[in-house]
């Protein structure tokens, strides 16, 4: 079998595009409608409005999900706040036994939970089974050893859970957001009704199965299903004494402001314009690897993605050409190929927001870098982009975007570095990429964020506070501080 | 041969190789590992695996006999099948040499011999270059030699240098792959400083590992080793080939290190001319590997002959 | 016959009169300045500018800084209890008071030992969370104590190293006024503390959107007050503290501010 080297070439870069390596999808069962999960069953709601789930990698329906009307949303409220004084005097150790089976519920359905993810909201298999799967039930693990020690985490108080907790969460990460916010949520003693966002409610379906797998007491959990409506009319619900939202800062503030005089408890979880900053002296290779994940990590769906890279100008020539060989690598297409790294954009009106935001990058002046990629006909895609000579002023510098695209800034000194990072109504996260000790240190102090990495990129753990400062929102999620919007402190 | 620079300063200059976070590459060479590679890509990827191997022994115990069995194996992989290509080179001692060149006469396989006071290097740079030299005239096509690890590590960076420049020379026609003995450095800085410091002195190929110390070739060493190579490609202009040995003994870790050299070098390092996996009991596994993806079917050793 | 004092706002570590020249007399005798948007806007501004210097001192440097002022006021003991009313009360609250900063100043170096973590996140990772300062605090102080009311919410605020512009008790802005003394020779650098009175009415839609604003202290709000700076607050996010609590605790502290996790591999 003699093969030239030109022949060998070739083939190389026709079969390390890697043959096709799908996840298997047999084992999936997904309803082709669901109703809503209250008082510990699925039941039949009131509206009778539904709408469709989609596949954005085919647009393929997957499934039929109500919109819950008003009466759906207090049948739920009430159904928590009957539930809210047997599970709030439950013995602790009690509590937390029922947190951990739901954790090894998700470990042992955790395939079929990444697979029900990446079919319902376009992110590639490896991220849904490496990270958002494993996370979620990581967290219901380290909540679930919190709920009989509350008096540790408070010293001299007497801790006490809120109430019904109201729970709103987004499309990026759909159960691992459904686990940063019940897991604490029921650890401290509260139960939750909680919405998924309209273009990914399955995995909260097949949670609500688990719920009832782990014989968790009806009512203490419920889960509806709808749209801004829906949320709306459960965050505001008088009998919901605590409000958690994760979303678009624009839609925090309105809850805010929905909300207001109701002494409702609230913590809020909003959008960031991350700086992922990188001196002249970083590990380049790491770095490179850095600014991908934090910016192609999920479609750049993601909260705290690094999405202004702030390069010091006399490594900016190197650094982006080494940035522009690795793009050149990424694989976009079928988000159930394992070896997919850039999966479908969550829906069509997110695809027409990235459209929008890189058009009005390409009329401001920027430079556009996109590598070569072949765009699936069927489902909503938006290739890795790069945009080189961008300004402060520019929007794609200023507004989240959320999707894969990298807004390329420099800067001289680490005074303009902080000035730049900071020059932001947003406050989630930041990156500090250098070999010295002390100027990590330095950099980090002056961060106006609530998340700093240093020398890494969007990592994230249980025991780990998560949350911003200014227009990011307010209160933590994860760790010993996640438990405090949970809790009353007497 | 490469120029050789003269470089009064090299200490700081090595001094200012970019360092490497070892979290981060331990990571994306993790992430690399999960690709999942399958039927026409696995088939021609193991088939590469082959084609790039140094089938080795470098043991004290070698004789003809061991070496003229293990030349045979390397000509023809599996007697009967003339789909399974032979491999790159067989790498032995330099005494072996000429049992090398009895068997491999007229194939493609091409010899290489360790030389330079291998494994330690802690002898004489004049010995290290009469061996070479004796090697090369013996028949050896490819030499591959140690760093001296013990003047690198005390940062006598200029004789690590001029030794490397020396043995180059010694080689004169035959290819040098510099072995850095990666498990003795203790970190990725390290490995980074002494790939470039070789590649600098010349070395055609740089290589991970005598295999006599653990622990020997790593995915993220690899990564580290070929990163170093991009980024000296791209300063330079002079293609380096890598050569990955030690611990290499599945087919599916020979297929990730494939992976890692195809995603950091790119498809031009698709070939035994920049690629090598040194190994010595690898090529059976490869070859069960081609059997069940070929037959279906699992395989067992005992229908591979073990030369 | 006495030398009577002018009453002034504290702004920017000055004494000011009101930008508006506006005045008004809630204890019927003495003339107060009634504080205008504009004076809110300058002390914003100056609080900001004072922000990373305040935030920048040790831990230690600011607990001295409190603890001065703790000394301050004790020193001027009389003073303040005569202001108060006189008698057993107007004395508590003095002593109260003076308790505050006491112990405020004991905390700015402990608060982030109790309050920040080392976390055991599953990797190769260092992490931390320390608490850090949430930048320009808005504080309403409450009509009654009027004194001590207002050390127990600007102590916390810059204890956790806040820079503050707080609203004096409109019905009694005197001690508020008087206590801008004690601050200005404790060695707050200007701007750290302002201090305007005035028509809460008047002045606290202002201070609730005002964008550059990071928390407002409304606990000695009405409902109704509450309601409109909550939805105002929503602008910018601005973080509203209704954490009543009548005495000192820590928790008060970490109300005016924000935690930061900071993650580092760990590798040779």
């Amino acid at each position: 079998m003699a093969i030239t080297k030109k022949q060998s070439t070739a083939l190389a870069k026709q079969v390390f595009e890697y043959a096709p390596a799908p996840e298997a999808i047999d084992h999936i069962k997904i309803q082709p409608r669901y109703g809503l999960f209250v008082g510990g069953r699925m039941v039949a709601a009131h509206s009778k409005k539904r709408f469709p789930t989609i596949n954005p990698a085919t647009e393929d329906k997957l499934s039929e999900i109500v919109e819950a009307d008003e009466v759906d949303v207090d049948r739920a409220v009430t159904s928590a706040g009957k539930a809210f004084d047997s599970w709030a005097r439950l013995s602790p150790s009690r509590r937390a036994r029922y947190l951990f089976r739901i954790s090894r519920i998700i470990q042992e359905r955790s395939r079929e939970l990444a697979v029900v993810e990446t079919m319902d909201g376009g992110k590639p298999i490896k991220e849904s089974r490496d990270v958002d799967i494993p996370l979620a039930a990581a967290h219901f693990f380290y909540y679930a050893g919190w709920a009989d020690k509350l008096e540790w985490a408070f010293p001299n108080r007497k801790p006490s859970p809120i109430g019904v907790a109201g729970q709103v969460i987004p499309w990026n990460f759909p159960l691992l957001m459904l686990a940063w916010k019940i897991a604490p949520a029921l650890a401290a003693g509260n139960t939750v009704v909680l919405k998924p966002a309209e273009t990914t409610p399955l995995s909260a379906m097949v949670f609500a199965e688990i719920c009832m797998q782990a014989e968790l007491p009806p009512g203490v959990v419920n889960i509806i299903t709808g749209a801004g409506k829906t949320g709306s009319l459960l965050v505001s619900h008088p009998e919901v004494k605590k409000v958690a939202f994760t979303g678009s800062t624009e839609v925090g503030k309105h809850i805010q402001r929905a909300i207001a005089g109701s002494g409702k408890h609230l913590t809020l979880e909003l959008g960031g314009k991350a700086a992922n900053i990188v001196f002249e002296d970083a590990p380049l290779d790491q770095a490179v690897e850095g600014i991908v994940n934090g910016i192609y990590f999920n479609q750049g769906h993601v909260c705290c993605a690094g999405s202004r890279l702030l390069v010091q100008e006399s490594i900016a020539e190197p650094l982006l050409e080494k940035l522009k060989r690795r793009l050149s690598t990424l694989r976009l297409g079928n988000p159930l190929d394992k070896n997919t790294d850039i999966g479908a954009i969550n829906s069509r009106a997110q695809l027409e927001k990235i459209q929008g935001l890189v058009e009005s990058g390409i009329e401001e002046g920027a430079d556009l870098y996109q590598p070569e990629c072949d765009i699936p006909t069927r489902g909503f895609w938006f290739p890795p982009t790069l945009f080189t000579n961008v300004s402060q002023s520019y929007r794609i510098a200023r507004e989240e975007i959320f999707g894969p695209v990298l807004s390329v800034l420099t800067f001289r000194t680490p005074a303009e570095a902080v000035e730049k990072a900071n020059n932001t109504p947003y406050g989630l996260s930041a990156g500090i990429w250098t070999d010295k000790g002390s100027r990590i240190l330095w950099m980090a102090e002056r961060m106006r964020a609530g998340v700093v990495w240093a020398n890494t990129f969007n990592r994230f753990d249980p025991s780990s506070p998560f949350g911003g400062y200014k227009e990011s929102g307010y209160g933590r999620e994860g760790g010993l501080h996640g438990l405090l919007p949970y809790v009353e402190l007497n | 041969m490469a120029t050789a620079l003269s470089l009064t300063h090299l200490g700081s200059l090595m001094r200012g190789v970019r360092s490497v976070d070892e979290v981060g590459a331990d990571e994306r060479a993790a992430s690399l590992a999960k690709r999942s590679i399958k039927k026409s890509s696995k088939l021609w990827a193991l088939d590469l695996a082959i084609r790039c191997m140094d089938l080795t022994t470098l043991e004290g115990q070698d004789t003809p006999g061991k070496v003229a069995a293990m030349c045979a194996k390397a000509i023809r992989p599996k007697p009967g099948d003339s789909t399974i290509p032979s491999v790159a080179a067989v790498c032995v001692y330099p005494l072996r040499i000429a049992d090398c060149v009895e068997h491999l006469h007229g194939s493609t396989v091409r010899i290489a011999s360790v030389a330079t006071a291998f494994p330690s290097g802690q002898s004489f740079t004049s010995i290290k270059v009469a061996e070479t030299e004796e090697a090369v005239r013996a028949g050896a096509q490819e030499i591959d030699m140690v760093i001296d690890r013990g003047a690198f590590l005390s940062g006598d960076y200029q004789r690590v240098y001029d030794e490397i420049v020396a043995v180059k020379e010694a080689c004169g026609q035959a290819h040098l792959k510099v072995i850095l003995e990666t498990g003795e450095l203790g970190t990725y800085d390290a490995i980074r400083r002494a790939s470039i410091l070789a590649m600098a002195a010349g070395a055609d190929f740089i290589k991970t590992s005598t295999g006599k110390v653990q622990p020997a070739a790593t995915l993220p060493v690899s990564l580290v080793m070929m990163e170093s190579i991009r980024d000296f490609v791209r300063e330079t202009g002079r293609p380096v080939g890598f050569k990955a040995a030690g611990g290499i003994r599945t087919a599916k870790q020979a297929i990730s290190y494939l992976v890692v050299a195809y995603e950091t070098l790119g498809s031009d390092w698709m070939t035994p001319e920049r690629l090598r996996l040194g190994a010595s009991t690898l090529l059976n596994d490869v070859l069960m590997q081609i059997d069940k993806e070929r037959t279906g079917a699992y395989q067992s050793p005992d229908y591979f002959t073990i030369d | 016959m006495e030398v009577r004092k002018t009453y002034k706002l504290f702004v920017n570590g000055e004494f000011v009169r009101s930008e508006s020249g506006r005045a008004y007399r809630p204890d019927g005798l003495v003339n107060v300045p009634r504080g205008s948007r504009k004076d809110l806007r300058d002390a914003v501004r100056a609080a900001r500018t004072a922000f990373s210097g305040w935030a920048g001192r040790t831990a230690m440097n600011r607990g001295q800084i409190l603890y001065r002022a703790a000394e301050m006021l004790d020193g001027r003991a009389a003073q303040f209890v005569e202001l108060l009313g006189g008698g057993a009360r107007a004395r508590r609250e003095l002593d109260q008071s003076v308790e505050t900063l006491v112990w405020y100043a004991g905390w700015t170096d402990k608060i982030g030992q109790v309050t920040g973590n080392v976390n055991p996140v599953a990797g190769p990772y260092f992490n931390f969370t320390i608490p850090e300062p949430t930048g320009v605090v808005a504080i309403v102080a409450p009509e009654e104590p009027a004194l001590v009311g207002l050390v127990r919410r600007v102590a916390p605020a810059l204890c956790g190293g806040n820079v503050v512009v707080a609203l004096a008790a409109e019905s009694h802005p005197l001690p508020a006024l008087t206590f801008a003394e004690i601050l200005a020779t404790s060695d707050f650098p200007a701007g750290v503390v302002n201090i305007v009175s005035g028509q809460r009415k008047e002045l606290l839609p202002w201070l609730a959107t005002h964008m550059d604003i990071n928390a407002i202290d409304v606990a000695a709000c009405t409902s109704d007050e509450m309601k409109t700076v909550e939805a105002a607050a929503a602008d910018n996010v601005k973080r509203v503290i209704k954490t009543r609590s009548e005495e000192h605790s820590p928790h008060l502290i970490t109300a005016f501010m924000e935690m930061k996790t900071v993650w580092h591999p760990i590798g040779v």
